[in-house]
């Protein structure tokens, strides 16, 4: 059973850590500032959201497995509207090289 | 495994360390300080300081993150200082190799095993009725050093303050914040307290008996109360508030208060009589818990820049 358990940890945790990957390369080899934001803001989301549902069958209670799920949620809040301000100010600026 | 984990956020958090020397553009100097208060979290927590790694998060990577990206944000506007010389580089990284070395070798000349008072706290702790150690040492056994903590606390927040021109004093501090009304910030700002007050007021009370307490809870209540004053939908208090100048100093008053008591019921100044030692750290730590978030709070805007008018 513990095994099975920690099967769907490793996959989905690298699954996770595949988004990861991709955002930091976008990040590192985008041209601008928006499109490097798309890519942080994907990893963000998505690589999280994985490594929180494979450390759902580690989280051992049915409570520590809702307060990750909960810590995703806050930080794709949190990422989604610090995206949008960035890209807002982004806007403003005229959308110029940093 | 684990080593391998430690190892590698040792490398990294001597790297963080090197770029935010020798980053010269002081923003990204500041990012890299954020990361590595971030990290330094981490660190903490592999050593199972939960306390510390908490407070570190908190206002190690938060707070003072906060302050520093201000300070940048002000220096930009005033016309650069002249450079360092060679011969003051020099004496400051003389200074601070110094300063390294020494430290490291208190830290390997510890007999090991180190010495410790941990048995002795753990032999009396049961007389406080509190269950986190942290917290029964901070506001029983070394109860001196949290009261001295507030009230630099809020001798910084006057020194802020005192820095103001005289032409604004006693006017709000910062400048005006107008985020749009339907903008994502307002939304965030109406969004995001609720959940805050929730999370803090859970980490304050936890305080007694696991990680937590009232300056990591008010490093929380502080950042969402300044989320609703950048969108716009609070405005900072003036600083000749009486009523945010009471509030300012009734924590430490009360502090001093419950520790007079202690001279007549316990035989010394910030003595605890054993039978209600627990309802009296209860009431310091409620105390105290409003008094640093204003104070946490207040000294990001700094120091006040427009008249009484608005």
């Amino acid at each position: 059973m513990s095994s099975l358990a920690d099967l769907w940890t490793i996959v989905w945790v690298s699954a996770g850590a595949v988004f990861f990957l991709a955002g930091t390369v976008g990040l590192l080899r985008f041209p601008d500032s928006l499109t490097r934001l798309h890519a942080l803001t994907k990893a963000d989301n998505l690589g999280l959201g994985l490594v929180a549902i494979g450390l759902l069958s580690q989280s051992g209670s049915v409570l520590a497995g809702a307060k990750l799920v909960f810590v995703w949620l806050l930080v794709m809040i949190s990422s989604a509207c610090v995206g949008q301000l960035i890209a807002e100010h982004m806007r403003r600026r005229g959308n110029r090289a940093p | 495994m684990t080593s391998l984990l430690a190892i590698g956020l040792i490398g990294l958090l001597l790297g963080l360390a090197v770029a935010v020397i020798f980053m010269r553009n002081s923003f990204g100097a500041i990012c890299a300080f954020i990361a590595y208060g971030l990290l330094l979290t981490l660190a903490w927590l592999q050593l199972r300081g939960v306390d510390v790694a908490l407070t570190e998060a908190a206002i190690g990577g938060g707070l003072t993150g906060a302050l520093l990206i201000g300070a940048a944000s002000r220096l930009r506007a005033s016309p650069a200082v002249t450079q360092p010389g060679r011969t003051t580089m020099a004496l400051a990284a003389l200074a601070g190799a110094g300063v390294t070395a020494v430290l490291a070798l208190c830290v390997l000349a510890f007999p090991d095993p180190a010495p410790t008072l941990a048995p002795e706290v753990a032999a009396n702790i049961a007389v406080t009725g509190v269950g986190n150690a942290i917290t029964a040492v901070l506001l029983a056994f070394r109860s001196m050093d949290t009261l001295l903590e507030a009230i630099v606390l809020l001798l910084a927040l006057i020194g802020a303050w005192s820095l103001g021109p005289d032409t604004s004093w006693p006017g709000r501090p910062g400048m005006r914040q107008s985020a749009p009304p339907n903008g994502i910030l307002a939304y965030l700002a109406r969004l995001l307290p609720p959940i805050g007050v929730v999370v803090a007021a859970y980490i304050f009370w936890n305080g007694a008996d696991e990680p937590g307490g009232k300056f990591q809870g008010a490093t929380i209540l502080a950042a969402m109360w300044l989320l609703t004053i950048a969108a716009g939908l609070f405005d900072v208090p003036r600083v000749g508030s009486r009523l945010l100048r009471a509030a300012l100093v009734a924590g430490p008053l009360t502090f001093i208060a419950v520790g007079t008591f202690g001279i007549t019921s316990a035989g010394a100044f910030l003595g605890l009589p054993e039978a209600i030692a627990k309802p009296l750290i209860i009431v310091v730590e409620l105390a105290l818990l409003p008094s640093l978030t204003l104070i946490l709070a207040l000294l990001i805007p700094g120091p006040p820049q427009r008249a009484t008018t608005g």
